[in-house]
């Protein structure tokens, strides 16, 4: 892969409606280091999540932004999603997975996308100064590249 | 990008089938959420949600099903999910959803 240590650096509006506008240039941006198909659908979800988190929670009366920062290192991509809110608990509580035991009227219908972030990406790191901070990284596997880049072919040499 | 949803009644009693498609996320979830609890708040009725159209979801979405199976809970009713692609099937997994709800990867009987 050509591109080492670039950055892509984005801001749009907290509100859900820019999500998939996110979700979508991450999805490219995956693409374009070379990950599987499931790995970039695991970074587009959480990708969704940290951009969700921002819109639920940071801005109370409405307005402000997620900034959103890609660095595509070597062996690994690393997206940061932040927002300004001031409000002092601006983080959903990570909540996951679901206890099959519990009484179904005790199931919480919120809380997974945390969890999520932490299951679906190698390192997550949440730090809360003005705002939330969310940064996420995937590693690369390289043969999972080659794979990736072959499609789904893994007996060629036969 | 709005979803697309379609309800139509099944051949069980007081049973109606919602199919969607498109990507449930939280800018399309309130719509999803609308859609179904007009389903899910009928006294005993049975709800059965067609997923094949539906190529992403995330935790807003499974959030939405949530709150579905316990307003069907309530109402004594009961509540699926079917025809979910394998990338969709695995977040209601990884979360553990399909362990309280009934999930059906294939084609729901009863067209």
């Amino acid at each position: 892969m050509s591109s080492k240590n670039d950055s892509i650096e984005m801001s749009v509006p907290a509100k859900a409606e820019y999500i998939g506008i996110l979700r979508l240039t991450a999805s490219g941006i995956a693409n374009r280091v070379g990950y599987s198909y499931d790995v970039i659908e695991d970074i587009k979800v959480s990708m969704a999540e940290a951009c969700t988190n921002v819109v639920d929670h940071a801005y109370k009366d409405g307005s402000g932004d997620i900034k959103v920062k890609f660095d595509l290192c070597n062996d690994y991509l690393q997206i940061q999603v932040s927002d300004e809110g001031t409000e002092k608990k601006t983080l959903a509580k990570s909540n996951g997975p679901v206890d099959a035991n519990k009484p179904i009227e005790e199931l919480q219908e919120g809380g997974l996308g945390l969890f999520l972030i932490e299951t679906l990406m190698d390192e997550v790191e949440i730090t809360q100064d003005n705002g939330v901070t969310i940064t996420m990284k995937k590693f690369v596997q390289r043969d999972e590249v080659a794979q990736g880049a072959d499609g789904v072919e893994t007996t060629a040499n036969n | 990008m709005k979803l697309d949803l379609r309800t139509e009644d099944m051949k069980a009693a007081n049973a109606k089938k919602l199919y969607v498609a498109g990507e449930i996320d939280a800018y399309t979830a309130p719509q999803l959420k609308e859609a179904l609890s007009q389903l899910t708040s009928r006294d005993q009725g049975i709800t059965v949600v067609d997923l094949e159209g539906v190529d992403y979801i995330d935790s807003t979405g499974l959030g939405i099903f949530v709150g579905a199976l316990k307003d069907t809970h309530s109402h004594e009713g009961q509540f699926k999910i079917v025809s979910l692609n394998s990338r969709v099937k695995r977040l209601f997994s990884i979360t553990g959803l399909d362990e309280v709800m009934d999930i059906d990867e294939k084609e729901g009987a009863n067209q």
